[in-house]
């Protein structure tokens, strides 16, 4: 069963101390077409994604690959930062301090807009930060940082299997994900703006339009 | 075959009611947009756990404020997790009840927020009737 080609679904784990919400943010995922695990506390999602206290990153000792004792792939985390415990940021740290996880989009979702927690959760990585109640909208914002994980894990698979002719074929790849990249990225910025802007503002559903055909008469 | 149609309107005009007097909000829209055929029963499973949620949160509410010391925290929390349930499903009055409950334990106000949780009480017991109404009736 090497490469297939066929759609694999986007794996999500969902953490929330709260079954409401647990039960909401699955229903949100499954009609977005995502797989989705919940969990209901930090340890437990740790410990879903075989997290090990001594994947701590670590500048002597040689990268750990990843996905050796992870049940499944996992392709994003979205977390609540209220939790008992071990809160959504603490999460997030211990994912990014892991050499293992760090690589896994995590998006933090809040009922309170916290200026300063905001910031704070997107300078430690989070990719957005959502205010409660999440919305089916809010989710479309969620592909983007999957897509561009699996680029790179693609990316960084084709690099170790080209030994031949790594300059010339490096180059065109590189210049590929870096130009993916930076759109992501502008796109992201652009995302995480919003999350601040959007709290800001009364009016949370914005009427979308599209680019349709305007029928001149 | 009148008498059907005029019974539909009564009940779009009930369940219109209830947006109109702010008993519900957008979010509860948007939980029926996550019903489908597939998943039926999902608006009244999530407010059923609202029902469950509230109820347990409301006695542990009563208990905290009864206490000689009232240990602010533990209310807070309570209230925090109330308004974040009432929230989810739209159930606006009560989550607005919340926000006022929680400025009061900020300022450790004993009396306030035992007036307020006779208040979120007196909402959630109104949001409750309401929706069961609105469900007996779509059945």
């Amino acid at each position: 069963m090497g490469m297939a080609a066929t759609e694999s679904q986007f794996h999500v784990l969902a953490v929330d101390d709260s079954l409401l919400d647990r039960k909401l943010i699955e229903r949100l995922l499954k009609t977005s077409s995502y797989q989705v695990t919940t969990v209901d506390s930090g340890s437990k999602a740790l410990e879903f994604l075989g997290f090990h206290e001594d994947d701590q990153i670590n500048p002597d000792s040689p990268s750990i690959s990843p996905n050796n004792h992870q049940e499944a792939e996992v392709n994003l985390i979205i977390t609540d930062y209220c939790m008992p415990g071990m809160t959504g940021y603490d999460l997030l740290k211990k994912i990014k301090e892991s050499s293992s996880l760090r690589n896994i989009p995590v998006v933090i979702m809040s009922s309170e807009n916290v200026p300063s927690r905001i910031t704070r959760c997107l300078e430690e990585g989070a990719e957005e930060f959502f205010l409660k109640p999440v919305q089916l909208s809010d989710l479309k914002r969620l592909r983007p940082h999957m897509v561009k994980t699996k680029v790179k894990d693609q990316n960084l698979d084709k690099k170790q299997e080209n030994q031949e002719n790594p300059e010339e074929k490096l180059d065109k790849q590189e210049i590929q994900s870096e130009k993916l990249q930076q759109q992501q990225q502008m796109g992201n910025n652009n995302n995480k703006r919003k999350a601040m802007e959007e709290s800001l503002s009364p009016d949370r559903t914005r009427p979308r339009y599209s680019n349709g055909v305007a029928t001149v008469v | 075959m009148a008498y059907l149609v005029q019974l539909q309107k009564q009940f779009d005009d009930y369940r219109a009611s209830l947006f109109n007097e702010g008993f519900l909000d957008d979010q509860f829209e948007q939980l029926q947009q996550l019903q489908d055929e597939s998943n039926p029963d999902f608006v009244v499973e999530v407010v059923s756990l609202f029902f469950q949620d509230s109820e347990r949160l409301l006695n542990e509410l009563a208990t905290s404020l009864d206490q000689q010391n009232t240990d602010y925290r533990k209310v807070d929390a309570h209230v925090h997790q109330l308004k974040g349930s009432s929230s989810s499903i739209g159930a606006q009055r009560v989550q607005r009840v919340c926000i006022a409950f929680r400025n009061f334990c900020e300022e450790q106000n004993t009396e306030g927020c035992l007036k307020c949780l006779q208040q979120v009480k007196h909402e959630y017991t109104l949001v409750k009737n309401k929706l069961e109404t609105l469900f007996k009736v779509s059945n």
